[in-house]
């Protein structure tokens, strides 16, 4: 369990992390989510004690992390690749953590099993690529085998194979009751393996949430219909009181309906369908949205300035449920303009 | 509070599983030993030319060490990569988080490479002293001598101290470039030129090498060396004054600022 009260880190005039307070529960991956540079690894490296804050407080199962004794059988942190000396061997450059923590050194070759790095255990680690750092520092993140893990963007770096064995790696920790606290830029990475979501833009808290009540409030389903009779089509959906959404390339949108009623329906007026398939807005688009305010570093070129196009409908209604106040369920300090910004 | 012992027992795994610490302490050593065994073959083979006012305060022993004038700058590199390693790779984050005690993580760094630093210091006088006397012939001194014998100690621990000295300054400034590029050229070149001319003397014998040296030397004002208002005792309390100032500035920066 980690706990973060007020929370405050300033550089100069530059207020880098905004009192944050939240907690992070055990048993559970938690996605630490944020575009770049709101914040994100500031906070971790607080929690580390490695930067101290301005103001505020992270305490680890109720302690300091100053006051830990032996921090590594608490807590282990992957904070980026480059965290090793790159003269040293893997292995010994896991050594020395051990033995600063009285680990036994049985626990140095587990860990890089663990890892899959036993291969390269006896080869200088400045010879790594990303990924094999990467695993290196997971495997310093595992050699006190903590109750805590922190990961700053793990899947860096990695290939296919690496993400999907971080994944799980992550999952089956969280399984065996540890208190997994991962950071990501990517929302899509987020939903795969987080059961719980803190966004923060700017320093500040935008979210915090169970993944769940995420993907429930922040995207929209509908259904999507193809036909080649489609003006009958229409007027059948029509006289059944759905409101229809006719997007450019042919097909129409419906809310609110399900594939089985709308194929159900299709069939009674014996209309062809060409598709019918249910659709979710992403949550990346989801997560754009919100954060849309607190982007730290937009592009402004003509390639990469142009998000992503954004169903119809999908803007409104978020913004909708955010001034109705009915996303206050879990959803603190979602300022109401950061919704504004399209669709209004 | 982090084990002590463990915390050791981790920093000298740290340094005996790089290779840098060998290269720049055997580095220290030949380049100290050849060097003081070439000029004492020299000034054996050239006594009569010197000038007469050196030949009266012809220290034996103190030449036998002329070669720590280059091979400290080794020591000061082993001191230096010690501690801006850590920086320069990323390891100091890991090693923090490890160890977060930052006055346990410093002084066990500090005690472990400086033990090493002083081991390899005086093994390297008493090697350069011996080997140099060999090659003084008949100017040679002998180790029970007066005085001569804490000359020989007190260049090893003259040797160890500048290599901590560079510990702290490393520390201080969290990179070993900038540490290297302050610290040679100041040894190497600032300190001597300072110590020859007229009016920078008086400040530039309080400098940590030019203070710490004196006691290396056993003949009062050897060579007609510049007379310093300490003695040799005097002297190296001057430079433990610089490390002690050196180690607890790099401290404080340490636990001030971020990581």
């Amino acid at each position: 369990m980690i706990e973060l009260d007020g929370l405050t880190k300033r550089f100069g005039s530059k207020v880098a992390v905004d009192r944050l307070s939240c907690r992070v529960s055990p048993g559970m991956v938690t996605g630490f989510l944020g575009p770049n540079g709101a914040g994100k690894s500031t906070t971790m490296r607080m929690m580390l004690d490695l930067d101290n804050p301005t103001s505020g407080s992270v305490r680890i199962d109720g302690k300091h992390y100053r006051d830990l004794e032996e921090p590594l059988k608490y807590i282990g942190a992957l904070l980026d690749a480059k965290s090793m000396h790159g003269g040293r061997s893997a292995y010994n450059n896991l050594l020395c953590l051990a033995q600063s923590n009285r680990i036994p050194e049985s626990r140095v070759a587990q860990v890089l099993d663990t890892v899959g790095l036993s291969a390269v255990a006896r080869k200088k680690s400045k010879g790594f690529s990303l990924g094999m750092g990467q695993r290196l520092g997971i495997a310093a993140a595992l050699l006190g085998d903590p109750q805590v893990l922190l990961f700053d963007e793990p899947v860096n770096g990695l290939d296919p194979e690496g993400i999907h064995w971080i994944r799980n790696l992550m999952k089956a920790l969280a399984a065996e009751g540890r208190t997994i606290f991962v950071s990501s830029h990517l929302m899509s990475e987020m939903a795969l393996t987080a059961d719980h979501l803190i966004v923060i833009g700017q320093g500040r808290l935008l979210a915090d949430t169970s993944m769940a009540d995420f993907i429930h409030q922040n995207s929209r389903s509908y259904v999507r219909l193809r036909s080649p009779q489609q003006e009958r089509l229409r007027d059948v959906l029509h006289e059944e009181g759905l409101i229809v959404v006719e997007t450019g390339s042919g097909t129409l949108e419906i809310d609110g309906a399900t594939t089985e009623a709308l194929g159900e329906l299709a069939a009674r007026h014996q209309i062809v369908l060409h598709e019918l398939s249910s659709q979710r807005a992403s949550l990346e688009e989801a997560f754009m949205q919100m954060t849309a305010d607190s982007v730290e570093y937009h592009a402004h070129s003509e390639l990469g300035a142009a998000p992503p196009p954004v169903g119809p409908h999908w803007g409104d209604e978020w913004n909708r449920r955010t001034a109705a106040g009915t996303a206050g369920n879990g959803m603190p300090g979602v300022p109401g303009t950061s919704g504004t910004v399209k669709g209004a | 509070m982090a084990s002590v012992p463990a915390v050791l027992t981790s920093e000298w795994t740290k340094i005996r599983t790089v290779s840098s610490t060998v290269w720049t302490l055997i580095s220290a050593f030949v380049v100290t030993v050849a060097m003081s065994a070439a000029l004492c073959a020299l000034m054996n083979a050239q006594f009569d030319d010197l000038p007469a006012v050196e030949r009266a305060t012809f220290d034996p022993t103190l030449i036998s060490f002329s070669g720590m004038v280059l091979g400290q700058l080794a020591m000061v590199v082993f001191g230096v990569l010690v501690v801006g390693t850590e920086y320069s790779s990323g390891m100091i984050r890991t090693s923090l988080a490890a160890v977060p005690q930052r006055g346990s993580f410093l002084f066990s760094k500090v005690a472990v490479a400086g033990v090493l630093a002083l081991v390899v210091g005086i093994a390297t006088s008493f090697v350069s002293f011996f080997l140099g006397q060999s090659l003084l012939g008949d100017h040679h001194t002998d180790i029970g001598a007066d005085n001569v014998l804490r000359a020989v100690v007190g260049g090893g621990i003259y040797m160890g101290l500048i290599g901590i000295f560079s510990m702290g300054v490393a520390t201080m400034l969290r990179s070993s470039m900038l540490s290297l590029g302050i610290l040679m050229p100041f040894f190497f070149l600032v300190s001597q030129i300072l110590s020859a001319v007229p009016g920078a003397k008086k400040v530039a014998r309080y400098f940590p090498d030019q203070a710490g040296s004196k006691i290396m030397q056993v003949v009062p004002d050897a060579m007609n060396s510049n007379p310093a208002p300490y003695g040799p005792w005097g002297g190296l309390g001057i430079l433990i004054a610089w490390v002690a100032a050196a180690l607890a500035g790099g401290y404080l920066v340490l636990k001030k600022r971020d990581a």
